[in-house]
């Protein structure tokens, strides 16, 4: 279970807390939809959980485990893992290469079938150069299947339908559905897609940085006054729900 | 006989563990160390100055020459190499060079390789440097290549410097004839106080001819790294010169790609970009378990090889 207790996350220069007090308990076999409006602090709660970005103050738990202070790479060992919104492109660096990397199982078949999972043919895939050449797409693919790649407690997901077709788009709702069943992986999906939060046990919305609901999908997506609170989403208007 | 530094040095600038197969040419101290040559490539000592002479068949296939020097002893070392590569022949030469200085004396080898590449003929071309020793006597390796390629022939240059090398100005030049293909891929790291400058010249001078030239670099510590790429398109033909840095320490790279088109069938493009490694990249690899300094080494051994 990932817990984390009044977590908050500072601007760089300390002037505003992106995530301020986030109190949260993410159980196991369990998918969280993180929603929200732009800006709210969705990726920085992700970041934070994946130790990327610092907190300011609060702590986060794995397990019991305090691990708060613990660098990307121990937290990365102990079962958690982040797929970016913008992957980055490496030049010399080979789709092989970065599967390897992340794969337990680095069979040439398991790396294939990962590729399968997120809808890139592997034989035209997996010997190419992670460089300017892919598609923001394909790059996004390439990313999540990364993240398949690892035996995870956690699984973060920024945005993973950004820029990904909607035949490839079918394809990574099945594959979540899939990694759900078949592991005790805490998912959680940053996303703004219907088809993606109906995947969700529960929605959790964000926004100026603070919790303002956690709730089913069917709530949000059933009832047409959720979002008509006129041109505001501040924790308040929530709240007045 | 070869001692356990020369067999370092070899597997080092061409792969070998022992004496090769087929063609090879060692030169070892300013010597001839070993020779072997096949039905289809002759290897013949030069008598006006030192060197050798690397004549391939016409329709010679599937053959490769080692002609790897490597440097034990305290020297200047000079050698000017030919190679003679009959028309359609697709072979493989396997160059390099590896110094090991142990003495406070400096070290150096000069190598002057010239081709000709005869109509329809393939060349791989790959060229190791190497430096190893405990001393503090400089390592330096100063390569010319001259390469004319025929009309319909190809060459493929892969120039290599990892480790080791103190100093190193390498000057390469290539000329192209009609329907000609170039493809270079030069790997460079320094690091310490290793200063490397790389001339690379490229005449398109036949129609449809064409080439890319991709220089990777990466500059550690107080080393310097200059790079000029040119290339002139007289004629109707097709070029890319790409040259991609990476900065750190307080290394120096400068860049300076050159294209000049003589023709309006010229299509020429140049690239260059000198950067630190993004902390994306670094992000993104200690996401997957490594740790800072792994994920840089996966970095830069990608990005060099």
């Amino acid at each position: 279970m990932l817990e984390l207790k009044n977590v908050s996350v500072s601007a760089k220069d300390n002037s505003v807390e992106i995530v301020n007090n986030v109190n949260l308990s993410l159980e196991k076999k369990k998918i969280y939809v993180i929603t929200g409006p732009n800006g709210g602090g969705k990726t920085s709660l992700a970041k934070a959980i994946m130790g990327i970005y610092p907190v300011s103050g609060g702590e986060i738990y794995l397990n019991g485990e305090d691990i708060t202070g613990k660098s990307i790479s121990e937290r990365a060992l102990l079962g958690i893992g982040y797929a970016f919104q913008s992957p980055p492109r490496f030049k010399g660096l080979f789709v092989r290469d970065l599967l390897s990397i992340a794969a337990d199982d680095k069979n040439e078949s398991k790396l294939f079938s990962l590729l399968a999972d997120v809808g890139l043919c592997a034989q035209d895939y997996i010997d190419r150069e992670l460089n300017a050449s892919f598609s923001g797409g394909e790059l996004k693919r390439v990313e999540i299947a990364s993240i398949l790649a690892r035996t995870l407690k956690v699984a973060l997901f920024d945005e993973p339908e950004a820029g990904i077709d909607l035949w490839s788009f079918q394809k990574l709702t099945e594959t979540f559905k899939k990694l759900n069943e078949t592991s005790d992986t805490t998912i959680v999906i940053i996303s703004h897609q219907e088809r993606i939060l109906r995947l969700a046990d529960n929605v959790i919305l964000i926004c100026n940085g603070k919790i303002a609901d956690i709730t089913e999908p069917d709530k949000i997506l059933g009832d047409i006054d959720y979002f008509t609170e006129p041109g505001c989403y501040c924790p308040n208007c929530f709240a007045r729900k | 006989m070869l001692d356990s530094i020369d067999k370092k040095l070899l597997k080092e600038v061409a792969d070998l563990h022992e004496i090769p197969q087929g063609a090879y040419n060692i030169r070892k101290n300013g010597e001839k160390l070993s020779r072997n040559t096949t039905a289809n490539i002759d290897i013949v000592t030069k008598e006006d100055k030192p060197g050798i002479d690397i004549i391939v068949k016409p329709g010679t296939k599937n053959e490769s020459v080692h002609i790897p020097v490597i440097l034990s002893a305290t020297m200047d070392d000079l050698v000017y190499n030919t190679f003679e590569i009959g028309e359609d022949a697709d072979v493989i030469i396997v160059a390099g060079c590896g110094i090991h200085n142990n003495t406070g004396e400096d070290s150096g080898h000069d190598g002057v390789h010239e081709f000709f590449i005869r109509r329809g003929a393939k060349v791989k071309y790959i060229e190791k440097h190497f430096g190893d020793g405990d001393g503090s006597g400089k390592r330096t390796l100063n390569p010319t290549t001259i390469m004319n390629i025929e009309e319909g022939a190809t060459a493929e240059l892969e120039l290599v410097q990892i480790k080791g090398v103190d100093n190193t100005k390498r000057d390469t030049v290539v000329r192209l004839e009609k329907d000609a293909k170039l493809i270079v891929s030069e790997r460079l790291l320094t690091y310490f106080d290793q200063t490397a400058e790389s001339i690379i010249t490229v005449e398109l001078l036949g129609s449809n001819s064409s080439a890319q030239v991709i220089s990777r670099s990466v500059a550690q510590n107080d080393s310097k790294q200059i790079f000029h790429l040119n290339m002139r398109g007289h004629t109707e033909c097709r070029g890319h010169i790409q040259c991609d840095s990476i900065i750190m320490h307080n290394a120096e790279v400068s860049a300076i790609p050159e294209i000049t088109a003589l023709s309006e069938g010229a299509e020429l493009v140049h690239e260059a970009a000198i950067g630190r490694i993004a902390s994306e990249q670094l992000t993104k690899l200690m996401c997957l378990g490594l740790n800072e300094q792994e994920a840089e080494e996966t970095i830069l051994q990608g990005f060099l090889a």
